[in-house]
């Protein structure tokens, strides 16, 4: 049977699709199903000698002060730097796409820590920020400022922790937006021109409303991307206090480092399956508000 | 289509008899996998031992695979219920709870008469629901490291016998520009030995007992708790000989005694080799026996690195054979003399830890002189419980909670850690 050639060509690029699929159904959609499985099941290497425990890893999780912790630093995590990322973001977005002269080069300054490696920019910063030795400090002294504790106190650690990873990440927004930004036809600009619109009536009826593709990205990458979402932090906490991941006394524990704790150090994997499906739940709920809240058909 | 049938046929018979002949071929050497975390000096030592044992055993081969000590536990986890895992692991031995349970490993089939006749006592804590789960090549206690040009140059030409001792050389090496350390007295580490310090040494000098016989009440909610968390405070809050943190990194203490910035530090006997290596001709360094009060008793901490059988040790006759022979090997007198040399970790033989030759030796005679008074704590969750100790410290020295308070607190939370693991 000769069939279009049309047709070939569809069965060939499902053919092809179907290779990444498996792929991507292997190593991301089965763990994460196998994930809500163990989650029931007193962990063991041998599959026969786990023991089902139904919920009980999820009812430990109510009297675990030390995750109910690292849930409540998840918010501080999200109201401190989600903000943070899209308001520097888009200012700096602004700042940029208004500037003619020398634009690539700050757009590299602002773009070149989100390439640099987590682990080694939250080396350097640990450095940086070290009470005694760091240069922060030696330069806040010299200017007639008391020297900080940063990560040496409990109440400090969060928020620099934050910082730092706004730091690194900012340019990655500053990137959305400004691709944001270029999308929006000059000619808008031109009409509220000629109506007479000033600056932030033309910022606020124009460029924001014509930037809401953008900001929905930015806001779900800022929450809940792995890595680069302020609920999903490893790898700054754990570098940033190398000696001891999550402190000072917990303040900078996140959900992601807890669990990897109780899975590889005391292997308890079926209780971190459990954190890791509450998890999951909760990051996908926040994920559809956002989305939903945030896009709107514009048009114009 | 005719050449592709006749390749086919010849490619096809190819591969049977190949794989009649390959099994047979295979008898010959077995091959077993030795896993530890990468701590320069032991990954060379071991390095040395295979070379030797594969020389002695021409049947047998050893791959020897390390990961950083971060990874390792995940590596563990991910390659053993896979098959893809070693037959033998080195591991702390306040892992095993945790990796017996989850059964990554499997108890020795050795004699336990043979292990406790011929093993340092310390080596009770790898035995758990009847079992020896592993054996180490090496112990560890703890000493005080000082550095003896800073000493000197502060005045002081021997080190600290007591604590009152200790106290004033920490004062004297101390030094302060403006608000900041440019040099420490003593080197802080909550998460290093200093958990240790305040659980099984400073406690028991002031005369209590973290836990009951039975491992399953922490008892260290007492006034020797508090007495013990206050006195490891002071030395902070009060004397100042040093602050929590001060030398960013890893092994924060350790890494700043090497840079020369730190007068004193408790720490382990394999940081030997590193603290030696790392110095080199930039100072000259000593070790000390840990101070005790004036006219108390001593107390020291001993642990150990053990090496234990995955269950793939156990997937063939020939394997179980190779792994315990390696197993062996490893932890044998000449592997110990060895390893002492190469790593500093004091060996786990009665015969050679009472050897009077190494009590008398500069560096190792004060760990060894300490085997004797070492005490091993039984952890569940050494991780967990590392972290509990590491709070209370910094309730106190960061938050100014009151040391007994603090310990009360950290008992608390022990107490159930203990209770769910010994309740599933």
């Amino acid at each position: 049977m000769k069939l279009k050639l049309s047709t070939r060509k569809a069965i060939w690029a499902y053919v092809f699709l179907a290779l990444p699929l498996l792929f991507y159904l292997g190593i991301r959609i089965f763990p994460t199903l196998q994930a809500f499985q163990m989650s029931l099941y007193d962990w063991h290497v041998q599959a026969d000698q786990r023991s089902f425990v139904g919920l009980a890893n999820y009812t430990r999780m109510l009297s675990d002060q030390r995750l109910l912790q690292a849930f409540r630093n998840m918010l501080w995590y999200g109201l401190l730097g989600v903000p943070a990322q899209l308001i520097l973001g888009l200012t700096v977005g602004l700042m940029l796409h208004s500037i003619k002269k020398f634009r690539g080069f700050f757009r590299a300054v602002f773009f070149a820590p989100y390439v640099a490696p987590a682990v080694a920019v939250s080396w350097v910063w640990s450095l940086l920020l070290s009470p005694h030795l760091g240069i922060v400090n030696q330069v806040l002294w010299y200017l007639g400022i008391d020297p900080q504790p940063f990560m040496t106190s409990p109440s400090q650690a969060l928020p620099t922790v934050t910082f730092v990873v706004v730091w690194q990440f900012l340019g990655f927004h500053v990137l959305l937006f400004l691709a944001g930004l270029e999308s929006i036809p000059r000619d808008y600009y031109e009409a509220a021109q000629i109506d007479g619109a000033n600056r932030w009536q033309t910022f606020k009826n124009i460029t924001l409303p014509l930037l809401n593709p953008t900001i929905v990205v930015s806001l779900v990458m800022a929450t809940a991307a792995p890595s680069t979402g302020m609920l999903q932090l490893f790898t700054h906490v754990m570098n940033l206090k190398f000696d001891d991941p999550g402190g000072p006394l917990g303040s900078t524990l996140t959900v992601v480092l807890y669990t990897y704790q109780r899975a590889f150090q005391a292997y308890d994997m079926g209780y971190a399956s459990a954190i890791v499906v509450v998890l999951f739940v909760i990051l996908l709920i926040i994920s559809l508000i956002q989305i939903r809240l945030t896009s709107r058909e514009v048009e114009y | 289509m005719r050449t592709m049938k006749t390749f086919f046929a010849v490619a096809l018979s190819v591969l049977f008899v190949a794989g009649a002949i390959a099994p047979a071929l295979a008898q010959e050497p077995v091959t077993i996998r030795y896993w530890q975390y990468y701590y320069d000096t032991k990954v060379t030592a071991i390095d040395t031992l295979i070379a030797q044992f594969e020389a002695e055993n021409p049947g047998i081969k050893v791959i020897h695979e390390t990961f950083p000590y971060e990874a390792y536990g995940a590596r563990v986890a991910a390659a053993v219920p896979a098959g893809q895992g070693p037959e033998i692991a080195n591991l702390f031995y306040g892992w095993l709870p945790a990796w017996a349970r989850a059964g990554y490993l499997q108890p020795l089939p050795i004699d336990h008469a043979e292990i406790e006749s011929e093993f340092v006592p310390m080596v009770r804590a790898a035995y758990m629901n009847g079992e020896y789960w592993g054996l180490p090549t090496g112990v560890r206690t703890l000493a005080l490291f000082y550095n003896k040009t800073m000493l000197n140059a502060a005045g002081i030409q021997e080190p600290p016998r007591t604590w009152d001792e200790f106290i004033a050389a920490g004062k004297a090496m101390a030094i302060k520009r403006g608000p900041f350390f440019v040099q420490l007295g003593y080197g802080f580490g909550p998460a290093g030995q200093d958990h240790h310090l305040i659980r099984e040494i400073l406690l028991r000098q002031f005369g209590g007992v973290p836990y009951s016989d039975d491992n399953r009440t922490v008892l260290y909610n007492s006034e020797a708790g508090a007495k013990a968390l206050e006195f490891y405070g002071s030395w902070q809050l009060t004397h100042g000989i040093g602050d929590v943190e001060f030398f960013p990194g890893r092994a924060t203490y350790r890494d700043g005694f090497i840079a020369g910035l730190i007068g004193m530090i408790v720490d382990v006997s394999f940081a030997i080799g590193t603290i030696r290596n790392g110095v080199g001709d930039n100072f000259e360094w000593g070790v000390a026996e840990l101070p005790v009060f004036d006219g108390g008793e001593p107390h020291n901490f001993g642990s150990f690195w053990m090496n234990g059988l995955t269950p793939r040790a156990f997937e063939s006759e020939a394997k179980l054979e190779a792994s315990l022979k390696f197993l062996r090997y490893i932890t044998s007198e000449e592997a110990m003399k060895l390893w002492l040399r190469e790593v500093g970790e004091l060996p786990a033989r009665l015969s050679l830890a009472e050897d009077p030759a190494l009590a008398s030796d500069p560096v190792y005679g004060p760990f060894i002189r300490s085997l004797p008074y070492s005490h091993a704590t039984f952890f569940v969750d050494e991780e967990g419980q590392r972290q509990i100790m590491v709070d209370a410290i910094n309730r106190v020295l960061l938050q100014g909670v009151d040391p007994a308070e603090s310990m009360r607190i950290a008992a608390e939370e022990e107490q159930a850690l203990l209770d769910a693991f010994w309740s599933r």
